[in-house]
């Protein structure tokens, strides 16, 4: 017997174990690969830090009241999140059909959804270290004091926001499956109307109540809000929502957005597959 | 012949260009795309004017922010328009190789690939404008334009956009796996530097001079004075200049920067040869 099939990389995994492992296999590159490129992420800090540096010259243009300015910097560190959504999830399946390599994923014997998973969970963790990398610069530079009420509730916020955004990603991530040379557009076009109506940089409540509600289908706009609450002195005052009301939306979002990806990647993969399209390259 | 081949260059690229652009998808969701994306940039800004001073427009740092943000529209089309070529032709298409050994003038190819984001970008800014005038009370009066100016310093403007697009082609052509964030980040930075959307005095002191040196700085201050004349005029960053000395600044800038322009893409242009980087991709 040939003695290379007794090493550890021989043993199947079947089940769960599989699934586990094809979370942190799709997880690894984006955690470990894109830390060995050290100059990306020198990108990824300066490209939000020059939109925080413009937007709160302006507010200091205006005499706008300091709180404005820490607003802009969580808004900056925020639009990292948002941008992953965009270039790391909703797009990656269509980059990865540009490459080649998503038929390999359709034929490896592993389960798409944990590939979603690992790519959520890795993109999820690295793109939290430019985010803490962008408040720590831009709060040093601009003199940004925080004031948590609660730490707990901040830290629940937190992360059903992330769960319920990665979990929209999934789901954005299954429709960009279907587009071609459309793809890149229509990324690059969810980005300045989203700033705009998730209240990047001033709070929701300033948009007419229905244009918020609207919003808030779009997690980073109820997390921005429940987080500028929980951690500026006078940010209740510019709440849309309670905090309390706030986490109950991101529960129910995280949930609906998690299942209707499963659910919408079961459907669009067997489109893709009766169509041809898994393998197709419209440049 | 050499007129006619440089010519070539420019309008087919200028034809191919327009192509790449606005063939990925039906002509309404093209005119979509190419209105929301600035407009929502614009109302980002009138939203942040609009809690901070209770909706009051009349106060003569909102034209200065609105008409500022407009025309830099034009920065991130044109400059970045004609740097991105290289990136969309060399990792995407894959065809940069084949344009170099086709008759034709790269300089002129790429600067005729910018002018489709030009026409993308002035329908941006008209109607970013035209937003402004009818729903914002931006003081546009018609008959107290100064056209000439206007015209001259608009068109003065593309041009040395489009050379300092140049320019970031050429870095771009020797840079291998960050070529796409040359052109963003640049055009970033300008809008920090230029005071697109703030008077340079808010900027920390000793970091104001770079502002000053920068070209995009006169063109929006003559676009704005104008358009706008004495509104623009109030503020204290250019207030003791004439728009003619404005506009001599301009020019010499303009020359400074599209012969730095020109020679820097003729050295990059020679490097990337050296070193086989023209059909380098990286799959980045």
């Amino acid at each position: 017997m040939n003695p290379s099939l007794n090493t550890k990389y021989s043993r199947k995994d079947t089940g769960w174990r599989l699934f586990l492992k094809t979370i942190i296999a799709r997880a690894y590159p984006r955690i470990i690969g894109q830390q060995r490129e050290t100059s990306w992420m020198i990108f990824d800090v300066v490209m939000p830090m020059l939109g925080v540096i413009a937007y709160v010259l302006v507010y200091r243009a205006l005499k706008a009241p300091e709180e404005y300015i820490g607003f802009v910097v969580m808004g900056g560190a925020m639009t990292a999140f948002w941008m992953n959504i965009l270039w790391s999830m909703s797009s990656q399946l269509y980059w990865e059909k540009e490459q080649g390599n998503l038929a390999l994923y359709i034929m490896a014997p592993n389960s798409m959804m944990a590939i979603l998973l690992g790519m959520a969970l890795g993109g999820m963790l690295a793109t939290l270290m430019r985010a803490l990398a962008v408040t720590l610069l831009g709060s040093l530079m601009f003199g940004v004091t925080y004031q948590v009420s609660d730490f707990i509730q901040l830290f629940a916020v937190f992360m059903l926001a992330m769960v319920a955004l990665y979990g929209m990603g999934m789901m954005m991530a299954s429709a960009f499956l279907l587009f071609g040379r459309e793809a890149w557009h229509m990324a690059n076009l969810a980005q300045e109307p989203i700033f705009l109506a998730s209240g990047f940089y001033f709070p929701i409540k300033s948009l007419p109540f229905w244009v918020a509600a609207g919003a808030s289908i779009i997690p980073l706009t109820l997390g921005m809000d429940a987080m500028r609450q929980l951690v500026f002195p006078s940010g209740f005052k510019i709440g849309f929502l309670t905090v309390s009301t706030e986490i109950a939306i991101l529960s129910v979002l995280s949930v609906v957005f998690v299942v209707t990806a499963k659910f919408l990647l079961a459907y669009v993969e067997k489109i893709a597959v009766r169509e041809g399209r898994l393998t197709e390259s419209r440049r | 012949m050499k007129y006619s081949e440089s010519w070539r260059s420019f309008r087919m690229a200028t034809w191919l260009g327009w192509q790449i652009e606005s063939n990925w998808t039906d002509p309404f969701l093209f005119a979509v795309y190419s209105i929301v994306k600035p407009l929502s940039g614009a109302a980002i800004l009138v939203v942040m004017y609009s809690v901070i001073t209770q909706g009051d427009f009349t106060n003569a740092l909102f034209p200065y922010i609105y008409l500022g943000n407009a025309f830099y529209i034009y920065v991130g089309a044109v400059m970045t328009g004609v740097s991105w070529a290289v990136v969309d032709d060399r990792e995407h298409y894959k065809t940069l190789k084949y344009m170099y050994i086709a008759p034709i003038r790269i300089p002129l190819y790429l600067l005729g690939r910018g002018v489709a984001r030009f026409i993308t970008g002035s329908i941006a800014v008209i109607i970013t404008i035209t937003g402004g005038v009818l729903f914002l009370h931006v003081p546009l009066n018609f008959a107290e334009i100064n056209w000439p100016l206007f015209i001259v310093t608009l068109l003065l403007g593309v041009v040395m956009l489009a050379m300092l697009g140049l320019l970031l082609a050429g870095i771009t052509l020797t840079v291998a796996r960050h070529e796409g964030f040359i052109g963003e980040a640049t055009a970033g930075a300008l809008y920090i530097f230029s005071g697109a959307v703030f008077p340079l005095d808010v900027l920390p002191a000793w970091i104001r001079p770079l502002g000053f040196f920068m070209p995009t700085t006169y063109w929006l201050e003559l676009l704005r004075r104008s358009l706008v004349g004495n509104v623009a005029q109030a503020f204290p960053t250019l207030a003791a200049f004439s728009n003619g000395q404005i506009l001599g600044i301009l020019v010499a800038l303009s020359i400074v920067f599209g012969v730095t322009g020109a020679l820097v893409f003729r050295r990059c242009d020679r490097i990337a040869r050296e070193r086989g980087l023209i059909d380098k991709t990286t799959n980045y």
